[in-house]
């Protein structure tokens, strides 16, 4: 990951930081999963933006078994200055309507079924779409990310599949 | 090695595009003394170059010029700009197809007369017997390998296969097998036995798959009567004020645009493509485009009726290991109107990597409904439906004047509404495909909707009456005896197998003609 704050120990991390939902904090210029396993800096964005960017994100394509990192991956091109301004807008808008429910704010709306509810009221805005079909390969089409599902992606360099169990169920 | 032909040469016979249409008739033509300039609009790519990946080999491949949709169809909303997946490269879609290869059923070449009138569909019965077609499949069939014809053996199962084939027969079906395929299951034809990489459609690393790309095209061009343009993308056909065609007009790599003189103009850019370019060229003396008088250029438009079925076992498949495609169920492809349709549809295995499942499986879905299905990716199968669908003169393609390609030219619109009968079929094989499943313990099933068009077919149909269609029985355009079509646009009504091996029998069976007629001096 491009861990600007990489190297920090998880007391030292922490101590720079403040919670952003469940399992994310933001400091100065950084978001970092609150285990402190990865950290990303971030340049035009806020980082308690991204921060409900990738939890946003999460909530639209949840695996319980793919660790934020991946979901950070998967929208920290949105970090740029030709699209924060259009991020910024657009989570300021889910943090409204997030708050019109009675939450403090997006991240801080503690069960995911309240999260979907909110993302199901703006669905059909320019923003969530944006977003999703973004993940659609920003998340799905990380080579990282295949092992989790058990894809095994290119095999043409291993000679295929001809002796590496093509026919191998044994189930049927 | 490739033979220069001048551009001023009008001796030539010009070819657009080197699919299986293009690619087969250039090589034909060449290997019987015909001088051939075929232009293709994309690069040369070959075994080495293509990329076991589906989202790179996509990006390398695919035909992503400006389109526009309209119509019922989901492909309309869900993938709004790229209604169909053709590939822009030597070798057109041959590059990027399963390698199905399935001949038609004699009905379907009559299906005016064997289905009776169908209210909003326009089917016409082919002017073409079938008895004349039974060489021309063979040859075909002999030039692509398939497997289950002549003496070759059929492909071994894969996982994927291994459940569909227990659900089939669980389900009383009796035509299972892993299908007719133009994928070598021995060594042949200078091609490898398959290695069962499972990237069929990103381009076969082994060659063990039949692409135009690497056989017709270089034993074309080692005759010394074929010449490939790459990167040659046609923009126009001109004619003389006697009606005939005269040649082409086309931008090179750089934009360069070049004017190749032509004695005779075969048009084989895909059913998109091909009747655009015929609307494009619209002139003072053709106002509604080239071989357009009887209104028909671009009407038509098929696509086969498609869906697919996944489902989850509680078990691993990996159906991404091994050949994309080969499992056929063939017991629903007869014409049988007690199920609620006329025609019928094939069920085919096939399996998606994990970045098209996730675009795919359910365009636009979200939520932990469509997350828990990729969750089990390592457990489920995959079937693809192919039925014919209805031909309707409103579904066409047209010229958007609104949205220009990179030359310039107004992109194609494409339009597709469901006619009753497609949904009826869709409907009957979801059943089916769901049933297969759970005889086998499914714990989930998906009907899947349509992808953008794999099959696209019908635009310039071929038709007895020069009132009812573009083409005669060979291909030749009715109004314009030197121009022809020699791809899919040529189908007068789509029958329910998949099309390239009919494709490349009507290439075969054009050179011949075509030959002949040039021999004849007739053209
Ligand atoms: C993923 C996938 C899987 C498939 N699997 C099967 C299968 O298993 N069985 C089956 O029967 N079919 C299959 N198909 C369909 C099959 O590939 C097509 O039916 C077949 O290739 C169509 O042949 P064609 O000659 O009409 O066009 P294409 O093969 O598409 O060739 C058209 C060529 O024309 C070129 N061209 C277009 N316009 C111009 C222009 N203006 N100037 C110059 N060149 C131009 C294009 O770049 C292209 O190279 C599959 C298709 C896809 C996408
Ligand atoms: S599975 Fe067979 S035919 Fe398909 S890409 Fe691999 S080697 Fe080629």
């Amino acid at each position: 990951m491009t861990a600007s704050k990489k190297g920090l120990t998880r007391r030292q991390l922490l101590s720079r930081s403040v919670a952003a939902g469940a399992s994310l904090v933001v400091g100065s210029g950084f978001v970092a999963g609150n285990s402190a396993t990865w950290a990303m800096g971030v340049d035009h964005l806020q980082p308690a933006t991204m921060a409900t960017l990738i939890q946003m994100a999460r909530d639209i394509y949840p695996h319980d078994h793919v660790a934020d990192e991946f979901y950070a991956i998967a929208v920290k091109g949105y970090d740029s200055a030709d699209s924060a301004p259009m991020i910024e807008a657009g989570i300021a808008a889910l943090d409204t309507a997030a708050q019109g429910k009675g939450h403090a704010s997006y991240v801080d709306t503690g069960w995911e079924r309240d999260r979907v509810d909110i993302l199901r009221g703006i669905e059909n805005s320019g923003f969530f779409q944006t977003i999703r079909g973004g993940l659609v390969t920003g998340l799905y089409n990380q080579k990282d990310v295949w092992p989790l599902f058990g894809y095994e992606g290119e095999s043409f360099s291993k000679g295929g599949y001809l002796d590496r169990g093509f026919d191998d169920i044994n189930w049927i | 090695m490739a033979a220069p032909f001048e551009l001023s040469d009008d001796s030539v016979v010009v070819i657009i595009g080197t699919g299986a249409g293009g690619g087969v008739l250039a090589n034909e033509l060449a290997q019987k003394g015909v001088s051939v300039v075929a232009l293709e609009a994309g690069g040369r790519y070959l075994p080495e170059d293509y990329i076991n990946d589906e989202w790179d080999s996509f990006g390398q491949l695919a035909w992503l010029d400006a389109r526009t949709t309209s119509g019922d169809w989901r492909v309309a909303k869900d993938f709004s700009g790229l209604p169909a997946w053709i590939v822009k490269a030597v070798g057109g879609t041959t590059t990027h197809w399963a390698g199905a290869s399935l001949r038609f059923q004699d009905h379907e070449w009559k299906a005016a007369t064997n289905y009776g009138p169908v209210q909003g569909a326009s089917l016409l019965d082919w002017p073409i017997d079938p008895r004349e077609m039974d060489d021309y499949y063979t040859k075909a069939e002999t030039k692509l390998g398939v497997t289950r014809t002549g003496d070759r053996a059929g492909l071994p199962g894969n996982n994927n296969f291994k459940v569909f084939e227990a659900g089939a027969k669980a389900l009383g079906y009796t035509e299972v097998h892993t299908g007719r395929m133009a994928i070598n299951s021995a060594n042949n034809d200078d091609r490898l036995a398959c290695q069962q990489t499972g990237f069929c459609f990103q381009g076969c690393k082994w060659g063990a798959k039949w692409s135009a790309a690497y056989t017709d095209i270089p034993r074309g061009e080692a005759t010394g009567n074929l010449e490939v343009r790459e990167r040659a993308h046609v923009l126009k056909i001109e004619h003389d004020d006697s009606g005939k065609v005269t040649g082409v007009v086309y931008a090179d790599a750089d934009g360069n645009q070049h004017l190749q003189k032509a004695r005779i103009v075969c048009v084989a850019g895909n059913s998109i493509e091909s009747p655009r370019l015929l609307l494009n060229s619209a002139s003072s003396m053709f106002p509604d485009g080239l071989a357009n008088s009887s209104g028909q250029v671009g009407r038509n438009y098929m696509r086969h009726m498609t869906g697919s079925v996944y489902a989850v076992f509680d078990k691993p498949v990996k159906m991404w290991r091994g050949t994309t495609m080969a499992g056929i169920i063939q017991d629903e492809s007869r014409h049988d109107p007690s199920r609620g349709f006329v025609g019928g549809y094939e069920l085919e295995t096939l399996a998606l990597g994990l970045p098209f499942m996730a675009a795919f499986l359910d365009p636009g879905g979200w939520g932990r409904e469509f997350t828990t299905a990729l969750d089990s990716y390592e457990n489920m199968a995959g079937m693809w439906i192919v039925g014919e669908d209805m031909p309707q003169e409103t579904n066409r393609i047209t010229l958007n004047h609104d949205v220009k390609d990179q030359y310039g030219l107004p992109a194609p619109n494409v339009h597709f509404d469901d006619h009753p009968n497609d949904i009826a079929m869709r409907n009957h094989a979801y059943k089916q495909g769901m049933a297969v499943y759970d005889a086998v313990g499914a714990t989930r099933v998906f009907p899947t909707p349509p992808y953008p068009s794999t099959h696209n077919l019908g635009t310039n149909r071929m038709s007895e009456n020069p009132r009812d269609g573009v083409v005669n029985k060979h291909g030749q355009t009715h109004d314009i005896a030197n121009l022809f079509i020699s791809d899919g646009s040529q189908f007068t009504t789509g029958a329910a197998e998949n099309p390239t091996l009919t494709i490349v029998a009507l290439a075969i069976r054009q050179a011949d003609f075509i030959a002949a007629e040039m021999g004849r001096n007739t053209l």
